[in-house]
């Protein structure tokens, strides 16, 4: 189970700019959905909606109208049927990276030994396992990214929400965490729901791309990579991937608003 | 030639210098201050003024007839309570008022207000309310430390970053381990900062208390050498407390290492 639906979901803000009241449509009736077990990219210019559709979905913001659904359950609020995993990871410092997974195991209402060992499970999943007792700013910014995976993950929820988690590593740990997502992708059977500005992670992780723009859907596409999909490197060489990477650039920089 | 080179090649590395340590840097402004005290000191009038050497005979004269202890067990008795109340109290308010907008909006001036108030204007009443003893003093202690501590939790608690809350709220922690486990560890820093600020308003505090209410204490050595004209030993319960005070700061930064680690390794203590 991991099924996720947006049906025409809209998202106002109201913002205060020297003293005028500025409205801002961050989603204009969205519509999309995730099967159970895909993997399913958000892209877009910044400010085009994807992160709050990500924040919506999560139950961390309110939609103006609309809905969400997850596994057919309309979304209000947060639950443990998702798994969010934040942009800079957003461990907290003072807890080491197991007591980080474990936190969350706890507010699930696990506990005694069995949350231990399933958050050092859940570390070991993302090679972790050695270094769980350090604190956060112990950590290189891909091993907290990867804390931050697995304290979503521990709590086994149906769907990974994921907002940029690669965006502020350097390419080299973005380009082995991108391949370790696939996997544990592949061992874990997820749906997962993440957002990205970069169009050859959307490319070479999803099965399908959503690109949005000033808060609307502009095109959803299938990515015709097989799974799995093996070495990324020789992935980003095929012509499926050129010709898909092209077709999103071009999503992304026709239509409205750019003529 | 060659030695030349070699010579200039040895000035252009820089020798490698050790910093000189705090205690060295802190100890000789203490011996400068207490050296300049000593020679302008004899000068005046002691009636006016005291210099360092009178105090430590005077100090010895205290501590001899046992005068000083007693008076500095009185004090801290006081001391000790209301500011621990004060902590017990103010902290567990600064949360709240930080945490929940309905309970700033209702009480947050009250606090505001609070740190403002010229408490020594109030000691009359507050003796009219709980009398003489020991209650009164514990109060305005209380009352004074309270504040700075309530007010810099407050603070610290509309400083967290609002991703931490949202990751409680991702796994769908209760808004009470919201503020216990996310809230209060991330305020940590601000909130022993209160309670530095904190020690001295209580010593001062403290010694109105001790002015104003039944004569005792180190309060009581104060007022009562000042009017024998003796300022010598008026100065020793002076130099006490400010001593303390150092003392007690130290002691609350030693204890914010232990209970937050993580703040010194993340902010590091790299000065110039």
């Amino acid at each position: 189970m991991g099924q996720v639906t947006f049906s025409d979901v809209s998202k106002r803000f109201t913002l205060r700019v020297d003293g005028a009241l500025h409205h801002v449509q961050a989603m204009d009736r969205v519509s999309f959905s995730v099967a159970d077990g895909e993997i399913v990219a958000l892209i877009g210019p910044s400010g085009c909606g994807k992160t709050t559709a990500l924040r919506v979905a999560m139950g961390l913001d309110p939609s103006t109208s609309g809905r969400v659904t997850v596994d057919g359950h309309e979304v209000k609020g947060c639950g443990h049927d998702r798994g969010m995993v934040f942009q800079h990871a957003e461990l907290l410092p003072w807890l080491s990276a197991r007591q980080n997974v474990m936190f969350g195991l706890e507010m699930k209402g696990m506990r005694g030994a069995e949350l231990r060992d399933t958050a050092e499970k859940y570390l070991e999943l993302v090679g972790l396992k050695d270094s769980q007792n350090r604190r956060p700013h112990q950590l290189s910014g891909g091993m907290k990214q990867r804390v931050g995976i697995a304290r979503a993950l521990a709590i086994d929820p149906s769907v990974l929400l994921m907002d940029e988690p690669f965006g502020a590593l350097d390419a080299q740990t973005r380009e082995s965490l991108q391949a370790e997502l696939l996997d544990i992708h592949a061992r874990t059977g997820k749906t997962i729901l993440f957002v990205t500005h970069d169009l050859d992670e959307a490319v070479l992780i999803a099965d399908r791309i959503v690109v949005m723009k000033q808060g609307r859907v502009e095109e959803i596409m299938k990515v015709p990579l097989p799974r799995p999909r093996g070495d990324l490197g020789l992935v980003r060489g095929t012509p499926e991937f050129a010709e898909t990477r092209y077709k999103v650039w071009q999503a992304l920089h026709d239509g409205a608003g750019l003529h | 030639m060659a030695d030349i080179a070699d010579k200039k090649a040895a000035d252009d590395v820089a020798p490698e210098r050790r910093p000189l340590p705090r205690w060295i840097i802190t100890t000789t402004s203490l011996a400068c201050l207490l050296i300049l005290w000593e020679i302008f000191g004899r000068d005046i009038n002691p009636v006016f003024g005291s210099y360092p050497t009178a105090i430590a005979v005077a100090f010895w004269e205290l501590l001899r007839s046992g005068e000083l202890a007693s008076a500095l067990a009185d004090s801290l008795r006081s001391f000790v309570l209301g500011y621990l109340l004060a902590i017990v109290v103010g902290v567990p308010i600064g949360l709240v008022l930080g945490r929940f907008r309905v309970a700033e909006a209702a009480f947050g001036f009250y606090i505001t207000a609070g740190y403002a108030m010229p408490l020594v204007a109030l000691v009359p009443l507050l003796m009219l309310w709980l009398g003489l003893g020991f209650t009164v003093k514990v109060s305005v202690v209380f009352l004074m430390a309270l504040f700075p501590i309530c007010i810099n939790t407050w603070l610290g608690v509309t400083a967290v970053p609002k991703t931490l809350i949202e990751v409680g709220k991702s796994f769908v922690a209760p808004d009470i381990i919201i503020l216990r486990r996310i809230v209060l560890p991330a305020t940590l820093p601000y909130i022993m900062a209160g309670i530095r600020l904190a020690v001295g308003r209580a010593v001062v505090g403290m010694v109105i208390a001790e002015f104003f209410t039944t004569i005792s204490g180190l309060g009581a050595v104060i007022i009562n050498s000042a009017n024998n004209f003796d300022t010598a030993t008026m100065f020793v319960p002076i130099m006490i407390l400010m001593v303390m005070a150092i003392g007690l700061n130290s002691f609350i930064g030693w204890v914010e290492r232990k209970v937050a680690p993580w703040q010194a390794e993340i902010a590091g203590r790299e000065r110039e």
